[in-house]
């Protein structure tokens, strides 16, 4: 079996984003940069099952400028096999991006495709569902845990309500939660390999796709702040303030 | 100009969001109806109809739609979709995992989790955790919607009397199967729509310490939240878990116990209208959204909160 697993370069987790003041998006330049999140889960259960021996190849792609190959040796270095770069200047919609996978999809043919379940920068959670739809195959959103079959995948989804079990026959997208599994850290020596590894390149405006961007950015801005409150010396003044004050008991 | 929106259910009742979402549905247009697709679901049709701002109810009562398999609801909704401009449903695990099939299918760029409407092809929605606000304009002639639930007051459960129209069930690929569904079962409040949220975090150190939390969320008929940490760790189960990627809560009144406040926490809480924190790291991030912060050792703090609480002579329910 084979594995495309797609991953998406972001604003570090822990970095607190700074809005532009003439309202044009968010300040990207000398940011620290990362893997989302999610999709090192999407990663790591790849590699995971190819170390089990069920999966023979992973293939990592990623999507963007140049610098999206940092994002592709990383997967290379946990453990992917080879990488697909495509290359796009500008920012692309998920309905785009889910565009061009399913191209790659077309040409690789894997029997599953990973990716996380939502990026932290848009936070649109929309990417692996329209993929599995353009392509006709089942998906599994939210995915908690993995028991690959052999015609089929079983997967627990984390859902608002608790837990969900079911099963997709393969070809399937499957959408990685945060507890899917613990990402590892690639070792020095795998981070040496990952330097050798094949990065395949294309270009997005080469595929013949209509990508253009439906939703048009009229502004982005900071929320409103919350004023500061203050420190209370002890428990009975917090009851005291949430009954009398803020009469919220 | 209408819209349609999809009804979230468990084939007996309403699910409490749908109804915020037709709130949400009701400002893009007036004209709003309500799809139930499910089994044996006329009690969510009636209960559909029976909410003053819905004009008509579209009824799909098939095996294909018990479990809400996306790859089965997909079909019906981009069919029914046709006559409609735009569709839209919650943004929380029901809308988020069809919604976007729906969108791909009709080559729709989807409009995620919207906390407000300015105009029908307008909205703002949350970014980067709720870190910044985006306003968008959809130039999709048909558009696709998922509502953050609580940005929307509920609609009123009764006044109305829409029409209920029955319609055909869609082809289904049968290429996915429900399983099971294990459900975490509470006599407490539900975590979305409770008045009050207690939250326990790291700092609680074990899944046995958080009955300090419950005690005080049953004393206060309160939902019991957790980081992402705390649920990682074991402590409590998933559907507990507030922020970025789990809930996003909006209560009158949310405790924070034992939370550092991380960004992704933030963002599912920070809205509520009043924040207390309690927590023994008095440099912590959560302080800065505290109303009331409480430098502590929750250890001792929580059975003192508890001990307080029995002394007032009522509590708000």
């Amino acid at each position: 079996m084979k594995i495309l697993v797609a991953v998406k370069r972001v604003i570090d987790y822990n970095v607190q984003i700074r809005v532009k003041e003439d309202g044009s998006g968010v300040h990207t330049e000398n940011v620290k940069m990362s893997t989302n999140p999610p999709d090192d889960n999407a990663v790591e259960e790849s590699v995971k099952l190819k170390e089990s021996g069920k999966v023979k190849e992973v293939v990592a792609i990623s999507i963007g400028e140049d610098k999206v190959q940092e994002t592709i040796r990383k997967a290379l270095a946990i453990g992917a096999d080879k990488g697909i770069h495509v290359k796009a200047e500008s920012y692309i919609e998920p309905l785009g991006i889910a565009k061009i996978l399913k191209k790659i999809v077309e040409k690789e043919k894997p029997d599953m495709v990973f990716l996380g379940k939502q990026a932290i920068d848009d936070d649109c959670n929309q990417t692996g569902q329209m993929l599995a739809a353009m392509l006709n195959w089942p998906q599994a959103t939210f995915t908690s845990k993995v028991n690959l079959k052999d015609k089929s995948v079983e997967i627990i989804r984390e859902i608002d309500e608790g837990l969900e079990t079911i099963e997709v026959n393969l070809p399937a997208v499957v959408s990685c939660d945060l507890r899917l599994n613990e990402p590892r850290f690639a070792s020095l020596p795998n981070i040496m390999k990952a330097k050798k590894k094949p990065i395949e390149q294309l270009n997005a405006k080469d595929l013949g796709l209509d990508l253009t961007n439906r939703i048009q950015q009229i502004k982005v801005e900071e929320p409103p702040k919350r004023k500061a409150g203050i420190k209370v010396a002890n428990v009975a003044e917090l009851v005291s303030k949430l009954k009398n004050e803020a009469k919220v008991l | 100009m209408s819209v349609l929106l999809i009804a979230e259910h468990d084939n007996k009742k309403l699910k409490p969001f749908t109804l915020n979402a037709i709130t949400a549905a009701s400002k893009i247009d007036s004209e709003v109806h309500v799809l139930v697709a499910g089994t044996n679901c006329e009690n969510v049709t009636k209960e559909a109809a029976s909410v003053p701002q819905v004009k008509k109810v579209l009824w799909c009562d098939s095996p294909n739609y018990q479990n809400y398999l996306p790859e089965n609801l997909a079909p019906l909704v981009t069919k029914t979709a046709e006559k409609y401009d735009h569709v839209v449903a919650s943004a929380n695990t029901f809308g988020k995992n069809f919604m976007p099939r729906v969108a791909a299918a009709l080559d729709i760029s989807q409009v995620s989790d919207i906390i407000k409407v300015s105009s029908p092809d307008t909205f703002v929605r949350p970014i980067y955790a709720g870190n910044a606000f985006a306003t968008v304009k959809s130039n999709d002639k048909k558009k696709c919607i998922t509502i953050r639930p609580t940005s929307f007051e509920p609609a009123e459960k009764t006044g109305g009397s829409a029409q209920v129209e029955k319609i055909e069930a869609a082809d289904i690929p049968n290429i996915s199967k429900f399983i099971k569904r294990e459900e975490t079962k509470s006599e407490r409040p539900e975590l979305g729509t409770a008045r009050v949220v207690v939250s326990g975090g790291r700092g609680l150190e074990s899944g046995e310490n958080f009955k300090l939390i419950t005690d005080i969320a049953d004393k206060l008929n309160a939902a019991v939240g957790a980081s992402r940490a705390a649920v990682d760790a074991g402590y409590i189960s998933n559907d507990h878990q507030v922020g970025q990627t789990g809930k996003v809560v909006v209560p009158d009144l949310y405790i924070a116990v034992g939370i550092s406040g991380a960004i992704q926490h933030l963002a599912g809480m920070k809205e509520s209208k009043i924040i207390v924190a309690i927590n023994k790291d008095g440099e912590a991030p959560i302080f800065s959204v505290a109303d009331y912060g409480l430098e502590a050792d929750l250890f001792k703090a929580l059975p003192e909160f508890l001990a307080e609480l029995n002394k007032l002579n009522t509590i708000q329910k």
